[in-house]
C-alpha cells in the first residue's frame, strides 16, 4: 500500500447537544481518515449523526448548545479541535469548502451571485476586486452556468435550483480547497438535475484534485461517486470499507437492511422490500448495548449489553458487530444482497 | 467490563415493543408551554406582580378604615406615614385606598377593552382570512387606512362625542384597537389554510364550522393570547393618558391616570402624589409586557429545544 | 384486458392558476387517462409537472378549470350534495409532509376518528374500537391514541395519516408523495403497508411521486408527466424496458442505481438545461426545448397520447 497523504483524521469524535430534556449524544465515537484526492461517502438516515459530524469538521455547530465532548479533528496535519473562530475563518473557504442541501438558504439573497464568489477570493487570496470578479466569472463558467458574465450580475432568486447549487459549488471551490464537504447536495433537486450536478462534481474533483466527503442517504448516489463508504447509525459508524465491499459483501445487519429496503430500477420482478422494523433510538437516552439491537433480526444477548467495537472483516473493511466475533454463530447474509463472487 | 463468554451469544432477535416505544413523557402543547414559561424568571416575576396587584385591588381598600372619597381638610397633602400608608391628597383623602380603588378601574378598563378588541379582531380577521376574495381585499384596504390614522386622535374624537366615563373609554379603545389583532389573525389563518392537515380535513368532508373551530382557531390561539396580553398595557396607558390630560374619567371616580393628573399639579411640593401612581402604572405595564414576551417564546413550537 | 372495470376516468382535465396580469400557470393541461379497479397507477414527473395538482383536482380540493372526471361512471363535478358526500367517503388522500399533515392540537385518536365523526358512522365504544383497530392495522399501539403528533417520528406520522384515510373505508386512495419526506428504510415500511392494505381491502391507488424506482416497484402502470402534459403511459415493466418518449428515456438515464459496477460504467446521455416554468408555456410540445430529436412539427402542434404498442401510449410526433 503506497503511503498516501492524509488530509483529515477524525479520532473518536463525540459531539453532544445540551437541551431542555438533557444531553443528546448526536455523535458517539466516530473515527476515520480521509486521503488526498479521495471521495468518501457517509451514508445513513436522518438522526444518525452524519450531518453533525460534517458540520463539526467545519465547526459550524453552534456551541452552545452543541459541544465537542471528546475526540480530535486533525486537518492537514494540524489539530483543529480547539481552533478559535478566527482560526477557523482563515481555513474555511480557502482550505475547506462546504455545500449544503438547500441552495436558497445558503446563498445570500441580497447579494449578487458574482459578488458572493468574489468575496471568498478577496478574503482568502487577497486579490483586488476587479481580478476577483473576473475569476468569479471563470468559476461560473467552470461549473457549467451559461452566460456567466450576465449571470454573475444576478441575484440567487433569479437562478433555478440546479443553477443555485452550481453557484454554491463555485463558491466552495473558488480557492481550490483541499477538502470539500457536500451535505446532501442533490437531495432537494429533481433527478435529471441531480445527475447533472453529480457529473459536475466528478469532473471538478478531477480538475482541482480535492478530497470530497459526500453525505447522503441515497445509495445510488453513493454508488456513482464514492471510493470508500462509511455507514452511520445512531451516532456511530457501523460499517466502513471500499465501495465494492459495502455493496457486494456487506457485513453489518443495518447495511443489509438498507440495501434490502431500496427498490432498484433494474429489478426484474417485484420482490418485496424488506424494511427495517421500528425506528432509530432516541439519542437522548441511547441504549447500553448496540443501538441497532432492538431492530436486528440476528441480535444476541451480548448485543443488548455491550457495544461492539469496529472489527476487521477484510482489508480496509470493518464493521461494528458482534456477529464478526469469533464466538458468534455463523450468519448468512440474506438473499438478494451483494454478490457471492467478490471475496478475493 | 463484563467478561465475554459464549453464553452471551445466544440469539434474541427483534424487540418490537422497544422499537416502537416513545420514551419521553407525554406532553400536550399547553403543558410544554407552561413548563417553558415557568423557566422564564422574568415572566414569572411579571405574573407574580400582576397577581399581587389584582389581589390588592380587591382587598386593598378594606385594609384601612378610610374610604377613597372621604374628605378631611385637616390632613391634606400628608406624606406617607403610619396612619396613611401612601399619604393623603389635596382633599385629605387617603391615597392607599384611592390607589387600590384606582387599580380596580384601570385594570378593569385595560382587561375589558383588550378582550373586546380581541373578539372583534379575531372575528373580522378570521373571516377575512378564511373567506378571502373581494371581502378580504376591501377589508384589508379599510384596515390599512384606519391604521394610518393615529389612534390617539381617534380616541379623543370619540371621547369628545360620547362623553367621558368608563364605558365610553372602553368603547373608544375597542373601536380602534381591533385592527392589529385582525391583521395578525388573518395572517395566521391564511398560512394555516394551505397546511396539509387542513386539506386533509377538507378531503374527509369537514364543513366550515369544523374547519374553523377545530382546526384553524386552535392553532391560532397562541398568537391571540400573546397579542391580548400585550393589548392590556396599551389600554391602561391610554386611560392614564386621557385622564392625565383631563378627558378620561372625572372625579370622584379614581383611576391611576386620575391620580397621576392630580399628583402632577402639586408635583413640586408633594412629589409622592405623582410618583406613587406612576410607579404602579409602570410596574403593571412592564409586568404585562414581560409576560407577553414570555408567552410568545413559550408558545412558539419552533423554539422547543 | 379491457374487461376490467374502470373506476376512475379522467378526460381532458385542465387546471390553470392566475398568477398575475396575463400570467397563467397551466399546471395541468389537458390530460386523459383511466384507472382500473384494484390497480395502482403511478404518476411521476419532476417539479412543476403538475402531478400533485392533478391529484388535488381529482379529489376536489381544487376546482377543475376544464375537462371532467368520472368516478364509477358518474361525473364528479356534476354530483348532487348527497352524491358528493358519498364520493368523499369513497375517495381519500394521503399527504406528503408528515410534519404538516396532522393537526398538532388534536390527539392521534381524534385525528384518525375525524372521518368517522364527520360522517357520523359510529360513536362511543364502537368508535374507539375502530380507532384501535386502525392503529394496529398500521403497526402502532393502542396507547398511541392519546398522544400528540409531535411525539411521533416521520414514518409513524405517515402511518397515522394512512389510518385516517382508511377510517371511512374508501375504495380509491390518492397517495400524494407519501414517502418523499421519509428515510429510505422507513419508506419501505410505508410502501409495504400500502401494498398489504391494497390486497386486504381491495383498494385502488394513484401513487404520485418523483422517485421512479419506488413508483415502478409499487405500480402496475405508470404515467409520466412533463409540464402539465402526460407524455407516456405504460405498464411499469414496459416503461422501464422500452421507454419511447425522449423525456422518459432521459429520466431513466438520470436515476442512480445502487450498484457500483453498473453505476460507474454507465454510458448515458444526460438531459441538459433546467426544468422550464409552467407559466405561459410555449405552443406545441412542451419538451421540444430540451429534446434532442425535435422537428418542426414539434413546435407547432401539441402531440396527443396515442397507442404506439399494445397498451403503451406516448405523446410524441417522432415516436
Amino acid at each position: 500500500m503506497m503511503e498516501r497523504e492524509k488530509i483529515l483524521e477524525i479520532k473518536d469524535l463525540h459531539v453532544s447537544f445540551d437541551t431542555y430534556a438533557g444531553e443528546v449524544q448526536a455523535v458517539r465515537g466516530v473515527t476515520f481518515d480521509l486521503y488526498k484526492a479521495e471521495a468518501i461517502a457517509i451514508v445513513g438516515e436522518s438522526g444518525c449523526g452524519k450531518s453533525v459530524t460534517a458540520k463539526s469538521i467545519m465547526k459550524l455547530i453552534p456551541m452552545p448548545p452543541g459541544r465537542i465532548k471528546k475526540g480530535n479533528i486533525v486537518f492537514n496535519g494540524r489539530d483543529i479541535t480547539g481552533f478559535s473562530r478566527k482560526q477557523m475563518e482563515a481555513i474555511r473557504g480557502s482550505e475547506m469548502g462546504m455545500i449544503f442541501q438547500d441552495p436558497m438558504t445558503s446563498l445570500s439573497p441580497t447579494m449578487l451571485v458574482g459578488k458572493q464568489i468574489a468575496e471568498v477570493l478577496m478574503q482568502h487570496q487577497k486579490i483586488p476586486k476587479k481580478k476577483a470578479m473576473e475569476k468569479s466569472i471563470e468559476m461560473l463558467k467552470m461549473v457549467g452556468i451559461p452566460n456567466p458574465e450576465s449571470r454573475a450580475k444576478q441575484y440567487p432568486h433569479e437562478f433555478s435550483g440546479g443553477m443555485r447549487q452550481r453557484a454554491m459549488i463555485a463558491i466552495a471551490l473558488a480557492c481550490s480547497p483541499k477538502l470539500l464537504i457536500a451535505d446532501e447536495p442533490t437531495t432537494a433537486l429533481d433527478v435529471t438535475i441531480q445527475a447533472q450536478i453529480l457529473e459536475l462534481m466528478k469532473e471538478l474533483k478531477r480538475k482541482i484534485d480535492t478530497s470530497i466527503i459526500l453525505i447522503t442517504h441515497d445509495l445510488g448516489v453513493v454508488a456513482g461517486m464514492a471510493e470508500r463508504v462509511m455507514v452511520m447509525y445512531a451516532g456511530k459508524i457501523v460499517e466502513s470499507g471500499y465501495i465494492k465491499d459495502i455493496f457486494y459483501d456487506p457485513k453489518h445487519p443495518y447495511t443489509w437492511g438498507l440495501l434490502k429496503s431500496v427498490p432498484r430500477l433494474d429489478a426484474e420482478n417485484k420482490e418485496e422490500l424488506l424494511p427495517i422494523i421500528g425506528t432509530p433510538p432516541d439519542l437522548f437516552s441511547p441504549p447500553n448495548g448496540c443501538a441497532f439491537a432492538a431492530r436486528c433480526k440476528y441480535s444476541m444477548k451480548i448485543c443488548y449489553t455491550m457495544q461492539p467495537e469496529m472489527t476487521e472483516a477484510g482489508p480496509g473493511h470493518k464493521a461494528a458487530c458482534w456477529l464478526l466475533h469469533s464466538d458468534s454463530p455463523r450468519v448468512e447474509r440474506p438473499e438478494g444482497i451483494g454478490r457471492s463472487c467478490c471475496n478475493e | 467490563m463484563i467478561e465475554i463468554n459464549k453464553e452471551l451469544f445466544t440469539h434474541i432477535g427483534i424487540n418490537e415493543e422497544y422499537s416502537e416505544a416513545i420514551n419521553r413523557p407525554s406532553m400536550t402543547y399547553w403543558k410544554d408551554a407552561g413548563r417553558r414559561l415557568k423557566k422564564n424568571k422574568v415572566a414569572m416575576a411579571g405574573i407574580f406582580i400582576l397577581i399581587l396587584f389584582s389581589l390588592m385591588a380587591v382587598f386593598g381598600p378594606y385594609m384601612v378604615e378610610f374610604t377613597y372619597n372621604s374628605n378631611n381638610y385637616d390632613i391634606i397633602h400628608q406624606p406617607p406615614n403610619k396612619v396613611h400608608w401612601f399619604g393623603t391628597d389635596a382633599l385629605g383623602r387617603d391615597l392607599w385606598a384611592r390607589v387600590w380603588m384606582g387599580a380596580r378601574v384601570s385594570l378593569f378598563i385595560g382587561l375589558v377593552a383588550a378582550v373586546i378588541e380581541t373578539i372583534i379582531g379575531v372575528v373580522i380577521g378570521g373571516l377575512s382570512g378564511y373567506v378571502g376574495g373581494k371581502f378580504d381585499l376591501y377589508m384589508m384596504r379599510f384596515i390599512d387606512i384606519m391604521i394610518a390614522i393615529p389612534e390617539l386622535i381617534f380616541i379623543i374624537l370619540i371621547m369628545v362625542i360620547v362623553g367621558s366615563g368608563v364605558l365610553p373609554i372602553i368603547i373608544a379603545f375597542a373601536i380602534t384597537g381591533w385592527l392589529r389583532m385582525a391583521r395578525l389573525v388573518r395572517g395566521q389563518i391564511l398560512q394555516l389554510k394551505e397546511q396539509e392537515f387542513v386539506l386533509a380535513a377538507r378531503t374527509l368532508g369537514a364543513d366550515t364550522k369544523r374547519l374553523v373551530f377545530r382546526h384553524l382557531i386552535p392553532n391560532t390561539l397562541g398568537v391571540i393570547i400573546v397579542t391580548l396580553t400585550m393589548a392590556v398595557p396599551g389600554a391602561i396607558f391610554y386611560e392614564a393618558f386621557l385622564s392625565f390630560i383631563g378627558i378620561g374619567l372625572r372625579p370622584p371616580l379614581s383611576s391611576w391616570g386620575q391620580l397621576a393628573n392630580s399628583g402632577a399639579q402639586v408635583f413640586e411640593q408633594y412629589p409622592f402624589e405623582l410618583l406613587i401612581p406612576a410607579v404602579f402604572i409602570s410596574l403593571t405595564m412592564l409586568s404585562l409586557n414581560l409576560l407577553g414576551d414570555g408567552l410568545r417564546d413559550a408558545l412558539d413550537p419552533r423554539l422547543r429545544k | 384486458m379491457s374487461d376490467r372495470k374502470k373506476l376512475v376516468q379522467v378526460k381532458n382535465l385542465k387546471k390553470y392558476f392566475n398568477v398575475g396580469p396575463n400570467l397563467v400557470l397551466k399546471a395541468v393541461d389537458d390530460i386523459t387517462f383511466d384507472i382500473y379497479e384494484g390497480e395502482t397507477l403511478g404518476l411521476v414527473g419532476e417539479s412543476g409537472c403538475g402531478k400533485s395538482t392533478t391529484g388535488r383536482t381529482m379529489i376536489r380540493l381544487y376546482d377543475a378549470t376544464g375537462g371532467e372526471m368520472l368516478f364509477d361512471g358518474r361525473n364528479v363535478h356534476k354530483m348532487s350534495t348527497t352524491e358528493q358526500k358519498e364520493y368523499t367517503k369513497q375517495t381519500q388522500m394521503i399527504f406528503q409532509d408528515p410534519y404538516a399533515s396532522l393537526n398538532p392540537r388534536m390527539t392521534v385518536g381524534d385525528i384518525i376518528g375525524e372521518g368517522i365523526d364527520i360522517h357520523r358512522i359510529m360513536s362511543g365504544k364502537d368508535r374507539m374500537g375502530r380507532i384501535y383497530e386502525l392503529l394496529q392495522t398500521v403497526g402502532l399501539n393502542r396507547e398511541h391514541a392519546n398522544r400528540f403528533p409531535h411525539e411521533f417520528s416521520g414514518g409513524q406520522r405517515q402511518r397515522i395519516g394512512i389510518a385516517r384515510a382508511l377510517a371511512i373505508e374508501p375504495r380509491f386512495i390518492i397517495c400524494d408523495e407519501p414517502i418523499s419526506a421519509l428515510d429510505v428504510s422507513i419508506q419501505a415500511q410505508v410502501v409495504n403497508l400500502l401494498i398489504k392494505l391494497q390486497k386486504e381491502m381491495k383498494l385502488t391507488y394513484m401513487f404520485i411521486a418523483h422517485d421512479l424506482s419506488m413508483v415502478k416497484h409499487i405500480s402496475d402502470r405508470v404515467a409520466v408527466m412533463y409540464l402539465g402534459t402526460m407524455v407516456e403511459l405504460a405498464s411499469s415493466a414496459e416503461l422501464y424496458q422500452k421507454p419511447i418518449h425522449p423525456y422518459t428515456q432521459a429520466l431513466l438515464a438520470a436515476i442512480p442505481i445502487p450498484d457500483p459496477e453498473i453505476e460507474q460504467n454507465r454510458q448515458r446521455k444526460l438531459l441538459e438545461g433546467d426544468v422550464p416554468s409552467p407559466i405561459n408555456p410555449p405552443s406545441g410540445c412542451r419538451f421540444k426545448g430540451r429534446c434532442g430529436y425535435a422537428k418542426e412539427i414539434c413546435g407547432c402542434e401539441m402531440p396527443s397520447l396515442r397507442e404506439v404498442a399494445p397498451n403503451h401510449y406516448v405523446a410524441c410526433h417522432i415516436a
